[in-house]
């Protein structure tokens, strides 16, 4: 598994719930979050990381996102 | 009331970090270890694949890799480690308060209050377990004990990710089984004079008379005595790991082991300045001095003594720790690093007790002097104004103030 960096848009309520939205994955292709299931503090074992983890669904599959010390990463096969 | 006290220890806490980071690291020996160049290479910490290789904290980096010639090193990232510290220490603020840093990687937690509202201490630290392992990725090991000695036994007795319970019932078969060392503040000294009387256990060392302890090892005995009998009544005070300021100190490890005198001169005004210019800063002065000596084994000790006056004066403080060291030290062995700190602090514009024997003109004088001196290093750099002596080994003088260090923490504060 790798780690990747994506490129994120989100929104910021008027009280600052921060929403994902979108985000580019590293061959350019721009995919819309269609749900935020959740978010929490976690580790990603996988690729090896911690931070704020959202549960999304992305073209309907399950995905992690997670934002960490300012930057947003994934998981990879 | 019978307290509940948690002691965490979050397992080979640097090496899990860099584990969790590079996965593929994770089936392999790994050691953190300080910077090799620095001549600071030692093993920090180890995973638990290279402990199989009997691989020791504090040891060269080329005896580990004798040990285990495959062993795989890596730099810390202390900003990263304290950054899983502060998440671990906010896990812990879920279940109460009262929480005490002890280094960056353990800490006491009382949750005597919090039984009521999530059940046993033992639950409690199932619960911490758990989420530490999903939440920060690292594992953790729980002492759970009616007082913080007892807590801390606990947590080294099962390692890793398991949790420990003391209790009033169990305690005298669980803690007097084991070896005198394991208590806290049973260094290799005291360790050394209880096994030359014949105590070999915790259980025996709470089986003599607390007088005979004192006669054998002064006012320790008192202490260690209640340690071991589970009457230590030391509440958990909330502390942080960065913690009110109560001494400024800075030690170095040299870029070539000290022989001699001059070169611990050399060495304690380069970092008798630091600590004047770090108290001048925070506008403080230290009453006591305190000196730290590790030889080229690695063994330590400490030795403090009091100044006439309070001073931030760089040339008093590297004085007295001349004075201190030349008093304790007979140079069998090479120096490896050497510390000062600066201890008793009064805020610098209070009023205080003047000496009789002492030119107070000329202390002024001196004050101005390196108040100067921090103004024109301010603006030309720290190597724009020095002293002669520090010339003459250009190896020996560093600028300790740019290098992270992490002190051990005291129990008693």
């Amino acid at each position: 598994m790798r780690k990747v960096f994506v490129q994120l848009n989100a929104n910021f309520s008027l009280d600052g719930e921060l929403t994902p939205q979108s985000f580019i994955w590293e061959d350019g292709t721009c995919y819309e979050i269609d749900r935020v299931y959740e978010h929490k503090m976690s580790a990603s074992l996988k690729v090896g990381g911690h931070g704020m983890r959202y549960r999304c669904r992305v073209m309907e599959k399950d995905v992690f996102i997670f934002f960490e010390e300012g930057r947003w990463f994934m998981e990879a096969k | 009331m019978n307290r509940t006290i948690l002691h965490i220890d979050l397992n080979n806490f640097y090496a899990s970090v860099e584990c969790l980071y590079r996965p593929e690291l994770r089936d392999k020996p790994v050691a953190v270890c300080g910077s090799q160049d620095l001549r600071h290479g030692i093993v920090l910490a180890k995973n638990y694949i290279a402990k199989k290789y009997m691989i020791t904290t504090g040891e060269a980096i080329w005896q580990a890799k004798q040990k285990c010639p495959n062993l795989i090193v890596v730099n810390p990232n202390y900003s990263l480690y304290l950054r899983f510290s502060r998440g671990a220490r906010e896990i812990y603020s879920r279940y109460s308060n009262l929480i005490e840093s002890f280094g960056i990687d353990e800490a006491w937690v009382d949750v005597s209050e919090s039984t009521r509202l999530y059940g046993s201490g033992e639950i409690i630290a199932n619960e911490i377990r758990e989420t530490i392992k999903n939440e920060l990725g690292v594992t953790v090991s729980v002492g759970v004990s009616f007082n913080k000695i007892f807590a801390k036994l606990g947590s080294d007795l099962r390692k890793p990710d398991a949790t420990t319970v003391i209790t009033m019932e169990n305690y005298k078969e669980v803690v007097w089984e084991l070896p005198v060392g394991d208590l806290l503040y049973v260094g290799r000294s005291t360790k050394k004079k209880l096994i030359n009387v014949g105590i070999i256990t915790i259980g025996d060392l709470a089986a003599v008379s607390p007088l005979f302890l004192r006669k054998l090892l002064g006012k320790w005995g008192d202490t260690l005595w209640i340690f071991a009998n589970g009457m230590d009544d030391t509440e958990v005070t909330i502390t942080d790991f960065q913690n009110v300021i109560k001494g400024i100190g800075n030690s170095m490890t040299t870029a070539r082991d000290l022989v001699d005198n001059d070169d611990v001169k050399l060495t304690f005004y380069v970092l008798a300045e630091i600590i004047a210019e770090r108290l001048r800063k925070h506008n403080f002065m230290g009453k006591t001095i305190q000196i730290y000596i590790r030889d080229n084994e690695l063994s330590s000790f400490e030795r403090q003594s009091k100044l006439q006056c309070p001073s931030y004066i760089s040339g008093e403080i590297a004085g007295k720790a001349m004075d201190l060291f030349e008093k304790n030290w007979d140079w069998n062995k090479p120096i490896r690093s050497l510390g000062i700190r600066s201890t008793d602090l009064v805020t610098a514009d209070s009023y205080m007790q003047l000496s009789l024997f002492e030119d107070q003109n000329k202390r002024l004088k001196l004050q101005a002097l390196e108040q100067s001196i921090d103004v024109v290093r301010k603006r030309f750099g720290h190597y724009s104004v020095q002293r002669a002596l520090l010339l003459k080994d250009k190896a020996l003088n560093g600028n300790p103030i740019e290098e992270n260090t992490i002190h051990p923490v005291s129990y008693f504060r």
